[in-house]
């Protein structure tokens, strides 16, 4: 592996404006130990989800460093920005499941950064990968749901599979942006328990997007408030107090 | 577990699609061998088609008075025709409804419809032309059958997908079977009816520039002379306004359906 | 005293205005078509006789006739049909994915692709016939390009609408495991299209085999040609028979083509 492997994440200056003059991220300055949940709480619009896709490129940076164990992400193009998304994996608010494909295929889908556009189009991925599928699915809790089409799942089976997907990446980093949002408060619990342990066990460092505090209270070692495009929380669970909470999210009412 | 049955569980064949695949490509295989598409002669017409761009460029607009000429009257009988198929097409589609007509009139008027549907409109005026002649009023009565089979038709469904408790409501109030169908059955359709008849002028304004071809009149048969002489600059001219006619009849017809709503 | 001399008015003035201004307009158009027209009165008056002595001609039809002659040339214009289908989409699907903004994000090419395929429809598949046998020479080979090309911007058109119509999501999704654009469109887009592909498929072969049975008129292969022979000699009962042929090839691959599209949904 390469030098500076296993430095975790590293947020340097990172500004992203989406209209000039009105940066959403104002010099965000962050550093994710290579092992860890980290849970990502603020208000909508304030830059959470921008700061997650910035990460690995859905969203285009406007100044900043980002190095993923030593290597600088922001200037990566082409082949370069493919490689290293392989080790970034990502699990979406709308579960994003290619709908009329099976469970399989989706899972295996994590891989496409690996296979030749024939073997992708005639399935034909290593044996290893698909043992890994399998095995990947019994850990999410989906055993025998393989070659059920995507469609048929519920919604939290379908981020069961999205989980697993991200997961067949092996990643470096797993980033979830508001895997809950679209879930039951019981589902979402659930899926919680599913992707931090998963994580947790894999030894892959973990970022949540999270709404609900009570949830990131739960499940995440460390907790990032953000506020107008700047962190204006970071400590663990237990130091977060109502006034960071008003500072937060603004209003006194719902505390 | 060996690595083929780990496959078999993964991907389950799917043999209706890969017979449907493989079936495709043997076909193209077997249908090119009887058509004799060759890539001698493919290479042959690569080289014909270089000299044709050719001898297409620049268009050639100097004939413009026959072109005008062909075009007005492709114009006259896509306007005559629609016009008449469309009236037609009134008391048939009338007729042809299955909430408004007795059964066995209704099916049968749907057939006779249908009927004027099948041929292909250019046989229809090839027929007509040896019947009655060469010339407009040949291309007219076929492109009449033509709009009559397509505007009956869709008239026919609209009124059938009407609210028929409109028409309860003013047959109730004791109104002849004229009234009925002014106020009951029309307004409900009268959009979709103009919509479709708007539809079928741009279809016939498109047809009638071919008709010509089999001699039943319009800039038809000034491009297949055209081609006969090989007098292919000519020919692009005559393709270039025909595809202007189109678009700005194309625009027009937009521009009146909306203001029409 | 105004509230009750009030009348319901459906349009404001303006657009009464408008609507009478185009219901005039039309009408003027269809008194300027009447009047100008070149109908000798004599041919149309003699019309319905003419009419009924052709139909009369037809009858009985001559079904001999149709081995050999006629059955080998509807299979050469299923051939031409089916073929030119086939052919149309090898140029379709990469116009069409260059056309769509959402998988082409670079308007200019998006811009040349849409110019294509609106050429392609405009130009109907009895020209395109002509064009290509002025290339290839008369025969099915001429025909089945003319169908393709004829085709290509009608399965082009209803491809980009359908590929414009995607989710995103999942593309996105793919794109962020490290897929490339290729592997992107493989198994993110296609298979959301893969249904309205097929149904475009069929739909577009049924309307091609009628058109294919024109062509023949100009010389491009197919039942076309046996029909304008016996057309030119006068074997109104042979007509008969392939007018006959016709319909009922063309019922059947409708029937067949609805059958098939209900199992696509």
């Amino acid at each position: 592996m390469q030098a500076g492997a296993m430095q975790g994440l590293i947020i340097k200056g990172l500004v992203k404006e989406y209209v000039p003059g009105k940066p959403v991220l104002r010099g965000i300055n962050l550093a994710i130990a290579p092992q860890g949940i980290t849970a990502v709480i603020g208000p909508s619009g304030t830059g959470k989800s921008t700061l997650l896709r910035c990460i690995n490129r859905l969203v285009e940076p406007t100044a900043g460093e980002i190095l993923l164990n030593g290597q600088d992400l922001v200037p990566l193009r082409g082949r370069g920005l493919r490689m290293a998304r392989r080790r970034i994996g990502m699990v979406f608010q709308e579960y994003n499941l290619v709908e009329r494909l099976t469970v399989m295929e989706n899972v295996l889908s994590g891989r496409l950064g690996y296979v030749s556009l024939w073997q992708a189009w005639m399935r034909r991925y290593p044996d290893a990968d698909i043992a890994r599928a399998f095995s990947l699915l019994d850990a999410v809790g989906l055993p025998e749901q393989a070659t059920r089409r995507a469609d048929a799942l519920s919604g939290g089976q379908r981020q069961r599979v999205g989980i697993a997907r991200a997961l067949m990446q092996q990643p470096e980093l797993l980033l979830a942006d508001e895997p809950t949002s679209s879930l039951d408060p019981r589902t979402a619990v659930e899926i919680m328990e599913l992707m931090t342990g998963l994580s947790t066990s894999a030894g892959v460092p973990l970022v949540v997007n999270i709404h609900n505090v009570d949830l990131a209270r739960r499940f995440a070692q460390r907790i990032i408030g953000m506020a107008g495009g700047e962190i204006v929380f970071d400590g663990p669970p237990e130091a977060l107090q109502s006034e960071h909470l008003r500072q937060i999210y603004g209003g006194e009412d719902w505390l | 577990m060996s690595a083929s049955t780990l496959r078999r569980r993964a991907f389950p064949a799917n043999w209706s699609a890969r017979a449907t695949a493989f079936g495709l490509m043997l076909y193209a295989i077997y249908a090119f061998g009887q058509l004799d598409i060759t890539w001698a002669r493919l290479s042959v017409g690569f080289g014909e088609a270089g000299r044709f761009l050719a001898r297409m460029w620049p268009p050639n607009f100097s004939r413009a008075e026959l072109l005008i000429e062909g075009m007005l009257e492709s114009l006259q009988i896509a306007v005559i025709s629609s016009a008449l198929g469309i009236l037609l097409a009134l008391p048939l589609g009338l007729m042809a409804a299955r909430n408004l007509a007795p059964l066995p009139l209704a099916v049968a008027t749907r057939g006779f419809v249908a009927f004027c549907r099948s041929l292909h409109y250019v046989i229809v005026a090839i027929l007509f032309v040896k019947a009655i002649g060469f010339g407009a009023l040949a291309g007219v009565a076929a492109l009449t059958i033509a709009s009559m089979g397509f505007v009956a038709k869709l008239f026919a469904e609209a009124i059938e997908e009407i609210s028929m408790k409109q028409v309860e409501a003013i047959r109730a109030t004791g109104a002849g079977f004229g009234a009925v169908l002014v106020y009951g059955v029309l307004p409900q359709v009268a959009s979709r009816f103009i919509g479709f008849s708007l539809y079928q002028l741009d279809s016939n304004l498109r047809n009638s520039t071919l008709v010509g071809i089999v001699g039943a009149g319009g800039i038809g048969g000034t491009l297949f002379a055209a081609f006969k002489r090989f007098d292919y600059d000519f020919v692009v001219a005559i393709l270039l306004s025909i595809i202007a006619l189109i678009f700005i009849a194309e625009l027009i017809s937009g521009r009146i359906r909306a203001l029409l709503r | 005293m105004n509230a009750l001399m009030r009348e319901w008015q459906r349009f404001t003035p303006m657009e009464r205005f408008t609507r009478w201004a185009v219901y005039f307009a039309l009408v003027v158009t269809l008194v300027w078509a009447v009047r100008n027209v070149e109908i000798i009165p004599e041919f149309l008056i003699d019309a319905p006789e003419q009419m009924v002595d052709l139909l009369v001609r037809m009858w009985p039809p001559d079904l001999g006739h149709y081995h050999p002659a006629v059955h080998h040339a509807l299979v050469e214009t299923l051939h031409i049909a089916s073929l030119g289908t086939l052919f149309a989409f090898i140029f379709a699907v990469p116009l069409a994915l260059l056309a769509a903004r959402n998988i082409c994000p670079y308007p200019g090419v998006n811009a040349f692709a849409q110019l294509l395929l609106v050429t392609s429809r405009s130009v109907n598949s009895l020209v395109w016939a002509l064009i290509f046998v002025a290339i290839f020479g008369p025969g099915a080979a001429a025909g089945t390009f003319a169908i393709a090309f004829r085709s290509i911007g009608f399965v082009g058109k209803l491809l980009a609408e359908a590929l414009e119509e995607i989710a995103p999501g999942p593309l996105e999704a793919l794109e962020a495991t490290g897929a490339p654009k290729g592997h992107v469109l493989l198994k993110g887009a296609w298979p959301q299209i893969a249904a309205a592909f097929w149904g475009v498929a069929l739909f577009r072969w049924d309307i091609n085999i009628r058109e294919s049975a024109v062509l023949g008129l100009v010389g491009a292969g197919g039942i076309g040609v046996v029909l304008d022979d016996a057309i030119n000699f006068f074997q109104w009962d042979r007509v008969a028979t392939i007018l006959l042929t016709i319909l009922v090839v063309v019922v059947v691959a409708e029937i067949i083509v609805t059958r098939l599209r209900a199992k696509l949904i």
